[in-house]
């Protein structure tokens, strides 16, 4: 093993001990709440439900384990052995390869950027729920009170409390509009609660994540056994697990399966070879790495249990409703008595009352009520917490505590996301040196949190919302999947699979298995590389487009489809090239320099050649 | 109203006929008379008619009353109440209010009429009595405004209940405090362990100094370095031991 690095002593650059972990209990946690996040709970029942429901999971984990565990494993072994961040590890696998580490710094910034903009408005919320009747359940009056807001009236409560009293949405991407200072306050207390958690390194995220990662799981739990409890949750359960195998057929489900275990393990940010970079060197990564994949998935599983039970239990709450509404205006027209009809007599009584007075019976303003369209309605993302479940809340009894505990999750989730990606970013500047050692590691942590607060501002606009969807669709999608590649194949081919075989032996005890380096090799490269020719092809088919709230639009609540606009699509592919090109930027350095130490040695007298 | 003259008309001109007919039958002629102008005043549709909705069932549930013709009288006495109040009407009755068209779902009409019975009141003063009052003929009949419906006559709507500091900016300062509050501390403990970490290279020779200098000068007695060992090991003990030979 001449070739393999002797194994680190426990110094780092700053001459002190690299800090570690209490115990395995705390990076086992802070990896947990890095994967689970936000989009555990909105993005993966979603995806379960629109994929043909348990038909889904075969895709899922065919990507979990031929895609998710190798290159999460990837990522815990050189963060172990390296025992450096990002930037560090790349640096010493190659010094052309530094660019990664450099990308991964940036994107993992970005990315933090808008992911505390979504947990501000998770704050937001949470403390609007802490009253009775909550502020979302009914509109408020209009100037002389002889009716609701207008804007309220055409969509509902919970609608114009997300887009006009929180958001303050424009109508366009290009109008600006003024900073929220609601949400601007939200975000300040965001940031300065990351702040205060990760002040010190691991040293205080390691006490806090005890709460951070474990409070989820407790209000799921709640969530489920009361949802479970609900009436027409079943209902909702048997419409998402219900498996249609024919949808396997469409290309655009594997992708997105693919795409989802991606995201969901939180891989390319750099936040876990932070994390393990702070273990100590033999320790069974291999283990950690696959046991951490399962009970994100199985989170995922879970938390989509919970969140259907609720959605069924609403849509039936609608469905029903629809019918009262129909009842009541029959009622109201040929003055039966009250509650003459009932659900189930609807239908018969419709017909009947079709047939003997069909004019006056088309006048009236009937709906069509089916539960499957109900149900159908699901979201994913925002769209899901701040408008489907909040209104699904609002019917439960007790709704302001079921709300707390809802939001209170969503913000625990979203806050132990932020210190992975946080970590990836102060990790690195801490090994390679921005300030100098005698600066604190509270002031580099606090000028950070502080810029990263500055320039999150321009998401409390009035246009936020729409730049943080195309932040979230097109500069961070790319940039992860290409960083993964490069990651996976320079650790494979540059590092060497034999030389990184070798480190995992000697950190846990065994040689990987041919499984292990065969999807190093091979397969995960080639998925990575796939995925992302069928996600530039996907976009480059339709015009990029966004949803705008539009209060003067003809078909409104419909969203209005507007094109995004040449300086916001140039804006964008700025924003997706830039931690790209460190990768070249930083290689093309590398070359010059080398080749001019080069050039000098040769031109120099040979004074010490060995 | 042109009925209703016509109809005063008509009753003028029976009176005045010579009277062939029994008074007892010239009696009820003229009460069906008087109700049939009271049945063209109160019609679905009619001029400052209004239409009336109560759910009671849905509001009440188990303890929903019957709609008899005392809750009629109840209603009838709301309104006449409503529009004493109104200037210049304080002489309303309560048989100046008319009901029809009572029906199963519980709805009817009403008018009310101007003390000579003969036309209704404007549409507008009505409105703005019964708007003025509805809390009140609300809580009469344990209903509310979704349930005691008044059709073409909107209720106000109950201000907002705004509470003069919002609670979420309650909640938010109280989160801020404790976290900028958890923040100084973090960073005051971390500065003093760092002036700590400073002077313990030089604080270590010091205390050793301190503790020697200490122990000797203990009690006055001159103390031996031994004793610290806290008598863990006592040495004549261990001299003896040595001395003998091990078995």
């Amino acid at each position: 093993m001449a070739h393999a690095p002797e194994p680190d002593p426990a110094t780092s650059d700053l001459g002190e001990e690299r800090p570690k972990w209490d115990n395995k209990a705390q990076y086992f946690l802070s990896c947990i709440g890095f994967a689970v996040g936000l989009g555990n709970i909105w993005r993966f029942p979603y995806l379960c439900q629109t994929y043909g429901g348990g038909a889904f999971l075969i895709p899922y984990l065919i990507a979990l384990v031929f895609e998710g565990i190798p290159i999460f494993h990837v990522e815990l072994a050189i963060g172990q052995r390296l025992r450096k961040g990002s930037v560090g590890v790349w640096t010493a696998i190659s010094p052309y390869l530094s660019g990664v580490g450099l990308g991964c710094v940036t994107l993992s910034l970005l990315i933090s950027l808008y992911y505390n903009a979504i947990v501000a408005w998770v704050l937001w919320y949470l403390l609007n729920s802490f009253q009775h009747p909550l502020p979302w359940s009914s509109c408020p009056p209009d100037l002389n009170r002889t009716g609701f807001v207008e804007e309220c009236q055409g969509s509902s409560a919970v609608s114009y409390f997300w887009y006009r009293q929180t958001l303050n949405i424009a109508a366009d991407i290009n109008d600006s509009g003024s900073i929220q200072w609601r949400l601007l306050l939200c975000l300040a207390a965001s940031w300065a609660v990351v702040y205060m958690c990760i002040i010190r390194g691991i040293e205080t995220t390691g006490k806090v994540i005890y709460f951070t990662a474990l409070f989820p799981y407790l209000v799921l739990t709640i969530f489920v056994i009361r949802g479970l409890t609900l009436p027409g949750a079943t209902k909702g359960l048997i419409y998402l697990f219900t498996p249609k195998m024919h949808i396997l057929q469409s290309p655009q489900v594997w992708l997105d399966a693919a795409t989802q275990i991606f995201f969901s393990l939180s891989l390319a940010f750099g936040g876990h070879i932070a994390f393990a970079s702070y273990n100590s060197p033999r320790n069974d990564c291999q283990k950690d790495a696959v046991v951490i994949a399962l009970v994100n998935s199985m989170t995922s599983l879970y938390a989509s249990i919970a969140v259907f039970s609720v959605l069924g239990f609403k849509a039936t709450n609608d469905h029903e409703h629809c019918l009262d509404r129909n009842i009541l205006s029959l009622i109201n027209e040929f003055d039966f008595p009250e509650q003459s009809i009932s659900r189930d007599d609807y239908l018969a009584v419709l017909m009947h009352l079709n047939a003997t007075w069909p004019k006056r019976v088309a006048q009236l303003p009937l709906k069509v009520c089916r539960l499957e369209d109900f149900l159908d309605k699901s979201a994913s993302g925002p769209g899901l917490a701040f408008i489907v479940f909040t209104e699904a809340v609002l019917h439960m009894p007790g709704a302001p505590a079921w709300a707390v505990l809802f939001f209170g999750m969503l913000f625990t989730l979203g806050l132990s996301t932020m210190f992975g990606s946080m970590e990836a970013v102060i990790t690195p500047m801490l090994d390679v040196g921005v300030l100098p050692r005698w600066v604190p590691k509270e002031a580099l942590t606090g000028l950070v949190c502080l810029a990263c607060f500055l320039f999150a501002t321009c998401f409390t606009l009035q246009s936020g919302n729409y730049w943080l969807e195309i932040f979230d669709n097109v500069a961070a999608s790319l940039n992860l999947l290409i960083l993964a590649f490069l990651e996976v194949v320079g650790v494979a081919y540059v590092y060497g699979m034999k030389r990184f075989c070798d480190d995992i032996a000697w950190m846990t005890g065994r040689r990987p298995s041919p499984y292990w380096r065969l999807t190093w090799r091979v397969v995960s490269p080639l998925l990575l590389l796939t995925i992302f020719v069928a996600y530039i092809t996907l976009l480059s088919q339709k015009p990029l487009s966004y949803r705008a709230w539009n209060p003067k639009y003809e078909l409104f609540p419909a969203r209005q489809e507007k094109l995004y606009p040449g300086w916001v699509l140039a804006a964008c592919v700025l924003l997706s090239l830039l931690p790209l090109l460190w990768v070249p930027g930083v290689a093309l350095a590398q070359l010059l320099t080398r080749r001019r130490m080069w050039r000098d040695r040769d031109a120099r007298p040979d004074t010490n050649t060995s | 109203m042109a009925k209703a003259d016509l109809s005063a008309a008509w009753i003028f001109f029976f009176l005045t006929l010579p009277c062939v007919f029994h008074p007892e039958r010239m009696l009820w002629l003229l009460f069906f008379l008087v109700t049939a102008i009271h049945a063209e005043l109160c019609q679905p549709g009619a001029a400052n008619a209004f239409k009336v909705r109560l759910s009671i069932r849905t509001a009440l549930g188990n303890k929903a009353y019957a709609w008899d013709t005392s809750e009629e009288y109840l209603f009838k006495a709301m309104v006449a109440f409503s529009m004493r109040k109104v200037p210049n009407r304080e002489a309303t009755e309560i048989s100046h209010v008319l009901l029809c068209n009572v029906t199963q779902r519980v709805s009817f009409w009403f008018v009310v009429t101007d003390p000579s019975k003969n036309h209704t009141l404007p549409a507008v003063e009505v409105q703005t009595a019964i708007r003025m009052n509805k809390n009140r003929i609300n809580g009469a009949f344990f209903l509310n405004d979704q349930t005691l419906e008044f059709l073409k006559i909107p209720s106000t709507l109950a201000p907002p209940m705004d509470p003069s500091v919002p609670i979420w900016i309650i909640i938010f300062g109280v989160i801020f405090c404790i976290v900028i509050v958890a923040i100084t501390l973090l960073i005051l403990s971390g500065i003093r362990q760092r002036r700590r970490k400073n002077k313990e290279p030089s604080e270590v020779d010091d205390a050793e100094d301190k503790c020697e200098n200490m122990n000797t000068i203990e009690n006055g007695i001159p103390c031996d370095p031994l004793d610290m060992k806290g008598g863990h090991i006592n040495d004549a003990f261990m001299t003896e031991d040595e001395r003998l030979t091990p078995l």
